[in-house]
């Protein structure tokens, strides 16, 4: 690795038909530094990576290295240059091992034919010795077996190998889980140690306060500032992001709670195990966990989409039999999954189809569907929930992460469970979204609604829920009452107590 | 930000015209439009003298209605994320099986009941081996393309059974009005799977359903239940191909007339603007698509090119298709 390369872009201009989505950006990037790089979704910086990445061209100025302009046709150039852009969704090959996948298209070979194993190995043991991560991944697992952490650390190792001297992560940690997301810091120190120079994109804000040396602003694809980040706090950057000042996030009122509304006792499905909880009308419940405990999998086993091997649920009392999500739907409760991309939302549909997906009854007439009944309903959830698009006709899959998320909530208050399941549900959402999906939270746990949180995100959780539960190795562990709560509790139960290093099953 | 955020309608706002087109052929089949005007014209131009013979429109059209049936059914079932390629020999099949049912009861109905009968059950048959059995769409149909073949061959002793029933000759060399029998059951297939993949519930679910399975199912469609019935239905738009051609034909046979019907469907289907991962595709498309396929194929035999070409012209276009659609799909992103 030769270090001291600097890179930079220069007056960096690039427009999308009518959106201009970079103004005449100029940033430099230092070897040995980590650079935060920070603004609400559609503010640029997807489009400043692809360029660094060479997949879009600039319509004016230029990415530099040493100082001197480089041209990057294609993601090839940008490689040869030793840039690489980790995505959200890590690239690997499932069928093929760790050390495989890290060293793909550069496997050294025996007698001319085979590939060295054992070299192989070995120069992928070096890698993950010399960042640290050689508990984290074992060369010879398949990727199939890994978490989306894991995965990420695959890509980092890959650019790592190629002597990457430019690394920018988007979103590393947004699937990650906090302790997950601590190991991450660590590589990235020591990748800047090693004179990388690292360009990191998050929305969460606390997490960018330690670990980076600067910080850029990015809105409506101008550059706002550049600042060191000793010089800002948290709510300065917010403020610099949205332009405006922020109110507090978390508003958590005293509300009123109801009769039991979702009642689980002994839930069992091949992925979870002998989980019971209730949950009241009126209240949030938050569930909390490490990555891989079963959150996920226990809101599916609620909803019916796995199926239940043993246990009860019951909602407002009345028993359930949940052979598929359509009955747990007909039973009054809603689920508005983790991955909005690939679980909630039609991408190919308009944000109107989206939104009456589930209530066929409401918009149709002996099967034929009304449109002017699903366009009033799809107008006022779009109303309601503030949802930025230009027409209800726009495909949602070229709407933001935020407006998206409020989709699947719109979809979710037009049909008015009883029960709403909610996984994750401002994960990739920008702190404005962010604040007002908490305020709907808020808003349709007082309409009476009872409402379970999955969130991988401590302060949320902390600052949404009543009651907070925790899960462990597929089962609930353990319970604890929102007000007086520290991040310390959740974590000690979503751990175990012996707290070795050892990490849960995943 | 609220007038800004709530605007009913489309985004822009196009002509009269341009407003018809989008919503009632869509902006992509008007690329099919202009294709098949542009080889009516070429064709048209070599030979003005034949082509635009009312005759010869006429033996388009009819000579496509068997493909057209199949290929509209076709277009649900890859919408849905699905593919059926059994539906040639079950076609073949249900021409044996009408053919038989009228020979033992001399009624025209029993026998077009009975194809149509066989068809579904056919289909059926698709439909639990692909969801209760969980093989792959293709892998199954593939099977039961060369099982429903043999099945015909077994009970025809692998020769043609003819027809003599004239009521049921009638569905091949009849008319309705002025449309000739086989024309107006595609025509009427066409508008009835329009209507129900257009502006029904449960022709939304098919999009939804092979737009991305997993939505589907957690916003509650029962995906068995609509899987089974889609293979069902495209063996019952078999069973009805088989009862037209086996009253073009008079005949029940095993295999030669419907050979090579599910590359020609589906390839319909493709150039009409379907995906093959499923979620997309229209019947308009599809039946623009088939006539393009008709026009071909005669335009072809007019100005004399040897009747083997086609076939090399059915698989470039099939391929064709597809590239247009990757290339069309790589420019508007994401």
């Amino acid at each position: 690795m030769t270090a001291g390369s600097r890179y930079g872009v220069a007056d960096v201009s690039r427009a999308f038909g009518p959106v201009q989505a970079l103004r005449g950006v100029t940033l430099e990037f230092l070897p040995g530094e980590v650079l935060a790089l920070v603004g609400e979704n559609g503010a640029g910086k997807s489009t400043l990576m692809r360029i660094l990445e060479g997949e879009y061209q600039p319509d004016s100025g230029t990415v530099t290295a040493d100082g001197r302009p480089v041209t990057l046709n294609g993601t090839a150039d940008a490689h040869a240059l030793g840039i690489r852009v980790i995505h959200q969704e890590p690239e690997t090959v499932a069928e093929l091992t760790v050390a495989e996948n890290v060293f793909i298209g550069d496997f050294r070979r025996r007698g001319g034919l085979f590939v060295d194993w054992a070299d192989l190995e070995r120069r992928t043991m070096d890698l993950l010795r010399q960042f640290g991560v050689e508990n984290e991944l074992n060369p010879r697992r398949l990727c199939r077996h890994l978490g989306p952490a894991q995965r990420q650390l695959i890509e980092i190792m890959r650019a790592l190998k190629s002597g990457v001297r430019l690394l920018a992560l988007d979103e590393p940690t947004s699937s990650l889980t906090e302790d997950e997301a601590q190991r991450l810091f660590a590589v990235i120190r020591r990748m800047r140690a090693e004179g990388v120079a690292v360009i990191y994109i998050s929305h969460r804000l606390h997490e960018i306060m330690p670990l980076a040396d600067r910080v850029a602003v990015l809105r409506d694809g101008a550059l706002i500032d550049v600042r060191p980040i000793a010089d800002v706090n948290e709510r300065d950057i917010a403020q610099l992001m949205v332009g405006r000042p922020v109110e507090s996030f978390y508003q958590t009122g005293q509300r009123a709670k109801g009769e039991v509304m979702l009642a689980v006792r002994g839930l069992t499905t091949e992925k979870v195990r002998d989980c019971s909880l209730e949950v009241r009308a009126g209240e949030v419940v938050g569930l909390g966990g490490l990555m891989g405990a079963g959150r996920t999998e226990l809101a599916k086993g609620i909803f019916g989409f796995d199926r239940a091997l043993a246990g009860e649920v019951r909602v407002a009392g009345r028993p359930v039999r949940l052979r598929s999500p359509a009955d747990a739907i007909l039973a009054g409760i809603g689920f508005a999954p983790e991955d909005r991309k690939h679980e909630a939302l039609l991408m190919m549909r308009g944000v109107r189809e989206n939104i009456s997906l589930c209530v066929p009854d409401r918009i149709s007439i002996a099967g034929f569907v009304r449109r002017s009944a699903e366009t009033a309903i799809a107008a006022r959830m779009v109303e309601r929930m503030q949802v930025k698009t230009p027409s209800l006709s726009q495909l949602v899959s070229k709407l933001s992460g935020g407006n998206q998320q409020k989709v699947v909530l719109g979809r979710w208050l037009a049909r008015q469970p009883k029960v709403l399941i909610l996984d994750e549900p401002t994960r990739g959402i920008d702190v404005g979204a962010k604040a007002e999906i908490y305020r709907l939270i808020e808003e349709l746990a007082e309409g009476g609604m009872a409402i379970l949180m999955i969130s991988s995100e401590m302060p949320e959780l902390l600052g949404v829920t009543d009651r907070i539960l925790v899960m462990r190795d597929r089962t609930i562990v353990g319970e604890l009452e929102t007000a007086g709560a520290t991040e310390d509790d959740i974590l000690r139960l979503a751990m175990g107590e012996n707290l070795d290093g050892r990490r849960a099953a995943s | 930000m609220t007038e800004a955020t709530v605007r009913g309608g489309r985004a822009g706002h196009p002509g009269p015209a341009m407003h018809f087109i989008r919503n009632t052929i869509g902006t992509q089949n008007l690329s099919l439009l202009i294709a098949l005007i542009l080889l009516i014209a070429i064709f048209g131009a070599i030979r003005p003298d034949a082509f635009f013979l009312g005759r010869t429109v006429t033996n388009i059209v009819l000579g496509v209605s068997i493909l057209g049936v199949l290929a509209i059914a076709q277009t649900m079932v890859i919408v849905s994320g699905g593919l059926d390629i059994s539906v040639g020999s079950a076609t073949g099949l249900c021409t044996l099986v009408a053919a038989l049912a009228i020979e033992a009861s001399g009624s025209a109905a029993v026998g077009v009941l009975a194809a149509l009968a066989a068809g579904a059950a056919a289909g059926c048959i698709n439909g639990l081996i692909i969801t209760f059995g969980r093989v792959n769409p293709v892998i199954t149909t593939l099977g039961t393309m060369a099982a429903f073949r043999g099945l015909a061959l077994i009970i025809s002793d692998g020769r043609s059974i003819g027809i003599l029933n004239q009521d049921f000759r009638w569905i091949g060399s009849g008319f309705v009005w002025f449309l000739p029998v086989p024309v107006f059951l595609m025509l009427l297939v066409a508008v009835l799977f329009f209507c129900f993949m257009r502006f029904t519930i449960p022709g939304r679910n098919v999009y939804a359903m092979g737009g991305n399975p997993v939505v589907a199912r957690l916003a509650g469609i029962g995906l068995t239940k609509y899987r089974i019935a889609i293979y069902t239905v495209s063996g019952i738009a078999a069973g009805l191909a088989g009862v037209i051609l086996a009253a073009r034909t008079g005949s029940g046979q095993p295999v030669s007339g419907s050979e090579g019907l599910e590359l020609e469907a589906i390839t319909a289907a493709i150039l009409g603007g379907c995906a093959l991962a499923g979620g997309k595709g229209t019947i308009v498309g599809a039946v623009l698509a088939v006539l393009i396929l008709g026009v071909l194929k005669t335009g072809m035999l007019l100005v004399g090119l040897q009747s083997f070409w086609q076939d090399v012209a059915k698989g470039a276009l099939l391929v064709g298709a597809v590239m247009i659609q990757e290339l069309r799909f790589r420019r508007s992103g994401d």
